[in-house]
């Protein structure tokens, strides 16, 4: 019945033979394009737009050298966020996720390898001349056995714990950290942190062999496994928790029609599941479907006649036709 | 560089209600969209009552005939009927409509049109000088504004069109494939915002790709889509996310033309 009735409503709205009104396309056009040039214009001068400087390794090792150095420590010892990661990055397993039995994540497979050991410290290294105390810290480093390695990571990581930062020049912190039995590893970190202070890092990690570069991959990845982009972002209030995928710096306006996208984020099962983000991918996905196929969809189709607001947006024309002897009301 | 009269580069005082975390901008945005929304319907229209009204032969518009001179079997002149009988000029530029399009709400698809048109001619200068540009120079911080205001008016106005059309069941009477068209045209555009957030080089790109690159990988996307990839993702937004709307657009506005303004719902007194 309620098929039927659709039917007949599709049928009855297909022409209209009922009074027509003057119209100027061009003139509404025109007259529309110069209001919204006119608003923009107007708000571009009242408000300009946000502009946040970007953070550099540099600024990184240089305001959290202790956060940079046990960074640098989990990737060459293969324990970080990214060395752990999975696909597309590597064959880890902590933030590999699916949807029943879809796990796309795996099935794509690894797209961008990166040896978090390789790329973030041991390459760089390589690339700093004239150091010999390094050159001999590096070849000890990668003549030792793995076991030995994890051990002198443990070791190292364990120092840090107690190591401290003290204030330096210009906002800077200079790190110290107690004696241990790490074996060259503490050379190494020391290399790594005075060229990523200087800015060197920054530039190795953009090194692809070829002398342009658009490719942010590597040095993103390195600075997401730190604190200090996520120290920004808690500041500007754009992490997970606060909404933040429809914030935007200062007091700016962001991607308010990812509302929705967002919504699933702060509400459970989806907030604490390590699943997340397939989670909300995949009932967005199934959504946005939902709202493309409604003209086919009975009930959410219906949704508009239950409602009294189309009474409203044509109340001019139902007036019209209350005025009009029964006879000549107008088919639709 | 150009400043602002109005500073909104200070830290926002979020709003906080149970687990909602609102800025003041968001919420002003989402509830001046609803008033907006509601004036459009509740306003009266200009001429909404009157009496100037065209005769209802108006409504059938003549049918393209088959142009004199088309040589028989002529491909150039098939396409050009075929054109015509779809889309005769007098549909495609009309100087009348049904008397019932008579709401302020009518208004939202051209100003969708117009803000688009904004979008892309502050885009346009914005490619043509490259993405370093607007943080090096006032002009391009000016234009680099007009774009993100123009793209809040875009969704803005967007959003409030797709109400507006929702409420008035416009997909009956074989207008399926205009809300359809619509729809996607809302999705690919909140892919090209985000590829152009992404493009900006700034502290916002850094954590919007580390972020989103969780969401892309989860679903296998990232693996030909990554969103650290600078070059990939300006390209995305400079061209083919641009193009794609542009396209699905066009196509929109002829299926709007061709099938008209949907009628009214039966209302109060109609047989049921």
């Amino acid at each position: 019945m309620r098929m039927l009735r659709a039917r007949e409503l599709d049928r009855a709205a297909r022409s209209w033979q009922g009074p027509y009104r003057p119209y100027d396309i061009v003139k509404e056009g025109v007259i529309a394009l110069g209001a919204v040039t006119v608003i923009v214009v107007i708000a571009a001068i009242l408000f300009s737009s946000p502009d946040v400087r970007p953070s550099t390794i540099a600024q990184w090792a240089s305001q959290m050298p202790l956060n940079f150095v046990q960074t640098a420590t989990e990737e060459l010892d293969y324990t970080s966020h990214l060395a752990k990661y999975g696909p597309p990055y590597d064959h880890g397993k902590s933030s590999v996720q699916h949807i029943a039995f879809i796990h796309l994540q795996e099935w794509l497979g690894i797209s961008h390898p990166i040896d978090t050991a390789e790329a973030y410290v041991i390459e760089p290294l390589r690339r700093i001349p004239a150091d010999p105390a390094l050159t001999a810290a590096l070849s000890q480093y990668l003549r030792a056995p793995g076991a030995t390695r994890k051990r002198w990571a443990l070791a190292y990581a364990a120092a840090l714990g107690q190591a401290r930062e003290a204030p330096a020049a210009e906002g800077a912190h200079a790190l110290i950290v107690p004696q241990g039995p790490y074996g060259p590893i503490a050379t190494m970190m020391a290399s790594l942190l005075a060229d990523a202070k200087s800015g060197g890092l920054d530039g190795a990690l953009l090194t692809s062999g070829d002398f342009y570069q658009t490719d942010y991959t590597k040095p993103l990845l390195f600075l997401a496994d730190g604190g200090l982009l996520e120290a920004r972002a808690g500041h500007e209030h754009l992490l997970g928790t606060q909404w933040g995928m429809m914030n935007e710096t200062g007091s700016y306006p962001g991607q308010v029609w990812l509302w929705l996208y967002t919504f699933w984020y702060q509400i459970e099962p989806f907030k604490s599941s390590s699943n997340a983000d397939a989670y909300a991918m995949g009932i967005m996905l199934l959504l946005s479907l939902a709202l493309l196929l409604i003209p086919f969809i009975p009930g959410l189709r219906d949704i508009p006649r239950a409602l009294p607001l189309y009474r409203l947006i044509w109340r001019a024309h139902y007036r019209s036709q209350e005025q009009q002897p029964a006879g000549l009301q107008p088919r639709s | 560089m150009l400043g602002s009269i109005i500073n909104l580069n200070q830290p926002a005082h979020y709003l906080h209600w149970h687990f909602i975390d609102l800025s003041p901008a968001n919420l002003t945005v989402v509830i001046v969209m609803l008033v907006v929304f509601a004036l459009a319907i509740l306003l009266p229209f200009p001429g909404a009552r009157s009496a100037e009204r065209l005769p209802a032969v108006r409504a059938s518009a003549p049918q393209g005939a088959p142009a004199p001179g088309t040589a028989p079997g002529s491909w150039t002149g098939r396409l050009r009927e075929l054109a015509l009988r779809s889309l005769p000029p007098e549909r495609l530029l009309p100087d009348s409509q049904p008397a019932y399009v008579a709401s302020w709400i009518y208004v939202f698809g051209v100003l969708t049109l117009s803000a688009l048109a904004v979008v892309v001619a502050s885009g346009v200068v914005l490619a043509l000088k490259g993405p370093a540009w607007w943080h090096e120079t006032g002009i391009g911080h000016f234009f680099n504004s007009v774009h993100l205001w123009a793209v809040e008016l875009f969704f803005f106005v967007m959003v409030v069109h797709l109400w507006g059309k929702f409420f008035m069941a416009a997909w009956r009477g074989g207008r399926a494939r205009t809300w359809m068209s619509g729809v996607v045209i809302f999705l690919v555009a909140i892919g090209t915002a985000f590829t152009g957030y992404l493009s900006q080089q700034n502290f916002d790109s850094q954590w919007i790709s580390t972020q989103a690159k969780d969401a892309m990988n989860s679903m296998g996307i990232g693996a030909f889509f990554n969103v650290t990839n600078f070059g990939q993702m300006y390209s995305y937004h400079v061209i083919l996310l641009p193009a794609a709307v542009l396209a699905i657009v066009v196509a929109h506005i002829l299926l709007v033309r061709r099938h008209g303004v949907v009628p009214p719902l039966p209302g109060r007194g109609s047989a049921r």
